[in-house]
């Protein structure tokens, strides 16, 4: 099993690296000076802006850049923002906790809804439950992410004003009533990710079970006396689960995709709104920091999905 | 014994009465069972499949000869009837902040929607599929070293690369192409260069086992060369699945598509794409909430069929798989 962790770690380092070098290219390659508000403003003259090139060191060639920014960030400094002049990794630090609430809470109440119905859709096949629950989540994943949140705006925000339309990122939670509130303005974004989330899992869910049900292990539980609920939530719930911990985890990097949008939407001040905002201001040092940070979540958790692979199906780990 | 069994074997008596019964009058029906003929009989026991197919070729017809029999100009201002709901008179879907008419709009983004669909499908299915077809057709070094790849595109932060790319190239490009076809060509590019892994490996898995068959044998014994055998003797054996990626692709392209432009970094603001109506309706919401609504519900509605229509497919093409 070690030298199974081992391997999966050993491509994944790598993998980060050529993905790093990839961004840090296009970055650098695309056209647009990132001084251009500089040249606009009458009290910068030539000179200074040309001080600010050497001292950003945008006068060296691309790839020394790249081995500079690479060898700062492996220690935690990814440089400083244009546009706001502070340490990228203190801003992101700020945003971080605001997308990881969201995205963390959507994900875990879309599993919890997820794996019963799968399950339920599977054991009862073409039923009415089953069809329902087909459809609806035929529905989830063809919704894009903005429109499920503008009707939600909609219906719960501006006709039923249940719930604020503007996330507060200020408030803090010192009492009872401000965990309510925080409740409230959390309830939209969070229910956005999970119609889009739990879609996908159930679909998964339920084929995998489809792919365990027939097998000779499930008739010979039955054949042994075990009751139809042990048979199903001991036997072939924890064997269908494997593959859909896999996809749990490869997840996790589309639920921070569908997060870019509901900060927008909901003005979320976490990483997507920063993501935005940055790379409308061309602050590129951010832009760098944030798609890099998104490429080792993505690589982490198909890392994990990888070792959780592994340890619940011992097949994988001899391949 | 469980539900599920019973209904197998329920299945199984039902499959061989119909068998025997085709077999003592199949001879006197005369007509041979063709794969497509077999395909579409499974394919229209699907309704949901057939409403979204009839839905797409609606959809299709509206975007290529709409803009043509309803001739109102999308881009005309009207002053006098501002924010009208769907409806009003002259304006069958209402009108936006200047007047504009939705309806004209609406034709006009929806072929542009469609056909960023269509074409980033294509170029993410012909590019995995010739991913695909060298790796699992040559295997070895070559299939590990393209394997290493798609893993690795794989491992891409796909949305925000998407909008990083598409914002930093916008400049150089439109000034190429113009504003509206470059930022079509850059869209449709980056939407299929960073889609087709799922394709590879749907064809490499398929060329993996296909290139072990009898007829490839047979083929290489006629000295039949090694392109011909990947693309005319197996390529055709593997289409059933990449059918129904490619009708999946197309809907998850239009999402990425109407997500980058609700995002900002699509088409320039004032060409009417389903996702930047959406976006510059979503102002509106409270005093004209049909401006988001109409163009959203056409997008989901896009998407829902093309992807009822892919499980149809899936289910009338490729029998074994169940998603």
């Amino acid at each position: 099993m070690t030298q199974y962790i081992l391997r999966r770690v050993l491509i994944a380092i790598p993998t980060l690296f050529v993905i790093s070098f990839v961004i840090y290219a296009i970055l650098s390659l695309a056209p647009g000076d990132p001084l251009a508000q500089f040249a606009a403003n009458p009290a910068i003259p030539e000179s200074t802006r040309a001080l600010i090139r050497t001292q950003f060191g945008l006068d060296q060639p691309w790839p020394v850049r790249y081995a500079r920014w690479l060898g700062q960030a492996l220690q935690g400094n990814f440089g400083w923002s244009f546009a706001t002049r502070s340490p990228v990794s203190d801003i992101i630090m700020q945003r971080l906790p605001q997308t990881l609430q969201v995205v963390g809470l959507a994900y875990l109440i879309a599993i919890a809804i997820a794996i019963p119905i799968g399950i339920i859709s599977a054991v009862r096949q073409y039923s009415l439950f089953d069809q329902v629950a087909t459809f609806f989540s035929f529905v989830g994943f063809s919704v894009p992410a903005f429109f499920t949140g503008l009707i939600l705006i909609l219906v719960f925000a501006i006709n039923l004003k249940w719930f604020p339309i503007v996330y507060n990122t200020t408030l803090e939670i010192v009492s009872w009533e401000t965990f309510v509130q925080q409740v409230r303005q959390m309830f939209l974004p969070v229910t956005v990710l999970v119609v889009q989330q739990t879609a996908a899992l159930t679909r998964f869910m339920r084929s995998s079970m489809l792919d365990n049900l027939p097998l000779d292990y499930v008739r010979t539980a039955r054949a042994k006396g075990l009751a139809d609920r042990v048979v199903v939530l001991r036997h072939v719930v924890s064997n269908s689960l494997i593959p859909v911990v896999t996809l749990i985890a490869l997840g996790i990097p589309t639920i921070f995709a569908g997060a870019i949008v509901t900060e927008n939407l909901f003005r979320v001040n976490g990483l997507g709104a920063l993501l935005i905002t940055s790379i409308q201001n061309s602050d590129t040092p951010v832009v760098m920091a944030l798609t890099f940070i998104f490429a080792i979540l993505t690589v982490t958790f198909n890392l994990v999905a990888d070792v959780l692979y592994g340890l619940l199906d011992p097949r994988v780990r001899y391949g | 014994m469980s539900e599920a069994n019973q209904a197998l074997d329920a299945n199984v008596t039902s499959n061989t009465a119909t068998r025997l019964q085709q077999l003592s009058s199949g001879i006197a029906t005369g007509k041979p069972r063709t794969l497509l003929g077999d395909a579409w009989r499974r394919f229209r026991k699907h309704p949901l499949a057939i409403a979204g197919s009839f839905i797409l070729v609606v959809f299709t017809l509206a975007a290529i000869f709409g803009p043509l029999i309803y001739t109102k100009n999308r881009d005309a201002l009207d002053f006098v009837n501002i924010l009208v709901p769907p409806g009003s008179p002259g304006f069958p879907f209402g009108s936006d902040h200047l007047g504009r008419d939705l309806l004209a709009r609406s034709l006009y983004g929806g072929r542009i929607s469609l056909a960023v669909g269509v074409v980033a499908m294509v170029i993410a299915i012909g590019l995995g599929t010739l991913v695909g077809a060298v790796a699992g057709f040559f295997g070895g070094r070559v299939d590990q070293a393209l394997m290493r790849v798609t893993d690795l595109f794989l491992a891409l932060p796909i949305v925000p690369l998407l909008l990083l790319t598409v914002y930093l190239f916008r400049d150089p490009v439109t000034r190429a192409f113009g504003q509206v076809l470059g930022i079509f060509i850059i869209v449709v590019t980056m939407i299929g260069a960073l889609a087709w892994m799922q394709s590879a490996r749907i064809v490499r898995a398929s060329f993996l086992s296909l290139k072990e068959k009898e007829f490839v044998e047979a083929a290489t014994a006629l000295g039949v060369g090694k392109w011909p055998i990947m693309f005319r003797h197996i390529l055709p054996n593997a289409f059933s699945p990449i059918i129904v990626a490619a009708t999946l692709q197309v809907g998850t392209a239009i999402i990425t598509e109407s997500t980058l432009s609700f995002l900002g970094v699509g088409f320039p603001p004032d060409t009417p794409t389903w996702g930047r109506l959406v976006t510059d309706g979503s102002e509106y919401l409270q005093t004209a909430p049909h401006l988001a609504l109409i163009p959203g519900g056409l997008i989901f509605l896009a998407v829902l069929s093309i992807n009822f229509m892919g499980d149809g497919l899936r289910d009338a093409l490729d029998p074994r798989s169940r998603l």
